[in-house]
């Protein structure tokens, strides 16, 4: 993956720019020991890493704003980090990067049970806004599978979604408001505590924009009521194919499950070893979730599994207790994890119609057939969000390569279909000369337009996004 | 001009020398405008329905109820719920999908299931230099690039205009039923439907009409799903207001007439005046309506929503105060004053650099929007 080539200007200028960030951040807050750098070096797409020119750690929406004035003024590129979580490298450095972490700033601002918001730093993990309105009995919707260690300023520039979106929806749809800070150190806010605000709906054009628009400091996210309670059925297949199907003929139904979660045969497997949560020996495993009172539990899961019974299911086990239900997360939980023992892997990310779900599970079969290497997907199938894993030894020479273009292969496969190339993860570097696959140079013009408005500089995020030949003139004029 | 093709609309904005009036059915004439009338309608059809993937896709001037016929044939439906603006604007005319997008148009179950913009997938639109441009797509999960959909959603025209639009539709629920509470005041029913909106019953609508279809104030709590489902959440959330006295609405169509007034605002129909929507938050709506001394008014989102009738030429933001932190939107307005809220200086910025990137001529409803 290619990288631009740094700034020699700002390289030579590091001892300058870091005596200045020292003007207006405590010492602590403003790394730039080579050592201590490294710590900032990759996000989650370990495969490619360079240590940035310094990483910052400010503590309001003041010091933000201080920095990226000094930043602007210098022409140095900011690359903001969450918690460095990103599959896709939103947070990868160049050289000539000042890393922008938001680590610092986690308090929860206000909470507000009456009007169901609460308003925070970015820097708080996904799961502890949760946590802060447990106790009332609310939740935070969007769960990505990193919540534990994921930063609400990751999930809000990729846009993040979670296995009970087909419900809640993703990150976009729990926005309400944001304060953000420009490149040239401008704060401005967007929305609030009140809905649908008219004029240009700047704040969904913020989200999931990668952090190339600004560095969103606070937000303000709606919380919800959780449900009286929530249980999965694990559904056995033996074709793929049939348990497309049935995702669809549920949906079709007028069920609204949380979850409807695919898992085929070399993930059953791999999970079955690490877990050993005692799933059925079957090619495809659906586990769905559905959520309410006991009865209202019962009913969903009655024409649930009435509809999986037409097409005759190797397995139906419906969770009787809380524990038999933690068994049937179990293995789909540690999927990933069961996946780190067995090798490297590589996560894809893109969404297809649900209905092309057979066909592209064939051909990404086929592909890893040609290729030679092993494919296990696990995914979101009630939104089509596929998250097929390369498996890889990246200490084979030439693996990773092969990898990538087998990935590259897949991604193609979801545009054709139909679909798109990231359903939750983002761009970042990982997908980004895929982006023409997507889209005709006009559109990914028109986008860039927006990048022009809000940061006429490009210092934000500059290399990610933007296959680099589509942004380079834009960037050539940002570093003049 | 009444372009057939996406063609030769771009065509005709890159030869266009004057100001443009996009217009769907033109109904939603909110605002003022001026130039050549351009219309959508004969950019019709839907392009695809997948009711096992819950997507629909049409062209943006398909008439919203062709949509939702060929909704209501596989039992399912527009979520966001539009409202119609006929009534309330006195307009006639067909309302196109492409109008409900431009302007963003939802409904009382905006408050649970989200509103119009976040049923959209995907668009096509030509931007103010005829440029054809496609964003998002045709999927539930989508984060490949910006999200000019959100853009473009709620832009009335004045950045593209639409040529085709993806949503994400639901299927229709069993069973529906209204709790409805009589007498209440603004200041006593803001907490009950919070109080309902905060519960684990997942209700769908809930709204106040100070001035109910009989005359006297209601109170309306709604929930959808199956029917056991429904039967035993309406008994809960009975049970917690107990002491309002609700009577449960399970007959369909009278509960539809109930929602329809209240997504309508039918109680401002064929009344004089300015009318106002005000996006606030929901605790604040019963002091904020105090303030506006209106002639009517109607709360929906749970409060979050007021619907302000006020005498021709006043100012709503003024009587709201500068402490006010929401939007007013002169909806319908006999004055010169802006039709939207005006932002802060540096948003303003932001929105007018984003007008100049996407319609650099200043074609496209010129100062519509600011």
């Amino acid at each position: 993956m290619q990288m631009p080539e740094p700034d020699a200007r700002v390289l030579s200028r590091k001892a300058e720019i870091v005596a200045r960030l020292r003007e207006v951040l405590p010492a602590d807050a403003v790394i730039d020991d080579e050592a201590e750098t490294r710590a900032y070096e990759c996000d989650a797409l370990t495969a490619y890493r360079c240590p940035p020119l310094c990483a910052v750690l400010p503590a309001s929406t003041e010091e933000v704003s201080a920095v990226l004035t000094i930043c602007h003024e210098e022409g140095v590129p900011v690359v903001p980090r969450g918690s460095g979580t990103s599959l896709a490298g939103g947070a990868l450095p160049t050289a000539d990067s000042v890393i922008l972490g938001v680590a610092r700033m986690n308090e929860v601002l206000e909470t507000d049970y009456e009007n169901r918001f609460i308003r925070v730093q970015t820097g708080r993990t996904n799961l502890s806004v949760t946590g802060a309105v447990e106790e009332e009995d609310f939740f935070y919707a969007p769960d990505p599978s990193s919540q534990l260690a994921c930063a609400i300023a990751g999930n809000i520039a990729m846009n993040s979604g979670g296995a009970h979106c087909l419900k809640y929806g993703v990150t976009t749809n729990n926005l309400l408001g944001v304060t953000m800070v420009l490149m040239d150190g401008t704060v401005i806010e967007l929305g609030g505590a009140h809905l649908d605000p008219g004029g240009l709906d700047l704040l969904g054009l913020v989200c999931g924009s990668e952090g190339q628009l600004g560095v969103v400091t606070e937000a303000t996210l709606r919380i919800l009521r959780k449900p009286e309670g929530a249980r999965p059925v694990l559904i056995a297949f033996n074709s793929n194919e049939v348990a497309g199907e049935c995702v669809s003929d549920i949906i079709k139904a007028g069920v609204l499950p949380v979850a409807i979660e695919f898992m085929d045969r070399p993930c059953i497997v791999a999970c079955e070893a690490f877990a050993k949560a005692g799933y059925p020996d079957c090619e495809a495993l659906l586990i769905v979730e559905v959520e309410g009172s006991e009865a209202e539990i019962a009913e969903q899961l009655g024409l649930i599994t009435q509809i999986a019974r037409r097409h005759d299911p190797v397995e139906l086990r419906e969770a009787q207790d809380a524990d038999e239900a933690g068994r049937i997360w179990l293995g789909r939980k540690s999927a990933f994890g069961a996946m780190g023992q067995i090798n490297d892997y590589m996560c894809l990310d893109g969404t297809i119609p649900v209905s092309a779900l057979p066909q592209v599970l064939r051909r990404i079969s086929e592909l890893s057939r040609e290729i030679g290497l092993e494919v296990a997907n696990v995914f979101h199938a009630g939104d089509g969000n596929m998250h097929p894993l390369i498996l890889f030894n990246a200490n084979q020479p030439g693996e990773l390569e092969k990898c990538e273009a087998l990935g590259a292969e897949i991604l193609k496969l979801c545009v054709e279909v139909g679909g798109c190339l990231t359903g939750e993860h983002g761009v970042g570097i990982e997908k980004r000369d895929l982006m023409s696959v997507q889209y005709a140079p006009a559109d990914l013009e028109a986008q860039m337009a927006v990048k022009d408005v809000f940061d006429p500089g490009w210092l934000l995020n500059p290399a990610k996004v933007f296959p680099l030949a589509v942004s380079e003139a834009r960037r050539a004029v940002a570093a003049e | 001009m009444r372009p057939e093709t996406e063609t030769e609309l771009a065509e005709m904005i890159r030869d266009a020398s004057g100001p443009l009036r996009v217009r769907g059915g033109g109904t939603r004439a909110v605002g003022r405008s001026a130039g050549e009338v351009l219309e959508t309608g004969a950019m019709s059809g839907i392009v695809l329905h997948e009711p096992g993937a819950l997507t629909l896709v049409a062209k943006a001037g398909t008439p919203l109820a062709e949509i939702e016929a060929a909704l209501e044939a596989e039992g399912q439906r527009l979520a966001f719920e539009p409202m119609d603006h006929r009534g309330l604007l006195g307009t006639d005319g067909a309302p196109t999908i492409g109008g409900v997008a431009a302007a963003n148009v939802s409904g009382p179950r905006r408050v649970q299931a989200g509103a119009c913009r976040d049923f959209m997938l995907g668009v096509r639109f030509v931007d103010g230099a005829g440029r054809v441009v496609s964003n998002g797509g045709r999927v539930m999960k989508n984060v490949t690039g910006y999200d000019l959909v959100k853009l473009m959603a709620g832009s009335w025209g004045t950045l593209g205009v639409m040529t085709e639009i993806a949503f994400k539709v639901l299927p229709k629920p069993a069973a529906t039923a209204t709790l409805v509470l009589a007498g209440l005041s603004p200041e006593e029913a803001v907490p009950v439907l919070s109080q309902a909106l905060g519960s684990p019953f997942d209700v769908s609508g809930a709204a106040h009409l100070p001035e109910g279809p009989k005359g006297g104030p209601l109170t309306l709590v709604r929930i959808e799903g199956f029917a056991d489902s429904v039967a035993y959440r309406g008994g809960r959330l009975s049970e917690l207001f107990a002491r309002h006295q609700p009577v449960v609405e399970t007959d369909a169509a009278r509960g539809a007439a109930l929602w329809k007034a209240v997504r309508d605002v039918e109680s401002f129909h064929g009344k004089p005046g300015d009318v106002w929507r005000i996006s606030c938050t929901p605790s604040d709506a019963p002091a904020l309506a105090a303030r506006l001394g209106a002639e009517a008014l109607v709360f929906d989102w749970g409060g979050g929503l007021i619907w302000a009738l006020l005498p021709e030429g006043a100012d709503a933001r003024d009587r709201l105060g500068a402490g006010f932190r929401g939007h007013a939107t002169a909806v319908r307005a006999s004055g010169d004053l802006p039709t939207f809220q005006p932002e802060p200086a540096p948003v303003a910025a932001l929105s007018a650099g984003l007008r100049a990137r996407f319609d650099p001529k200043g074609l496209l409803n010129p100062g519509l929007m600011a």
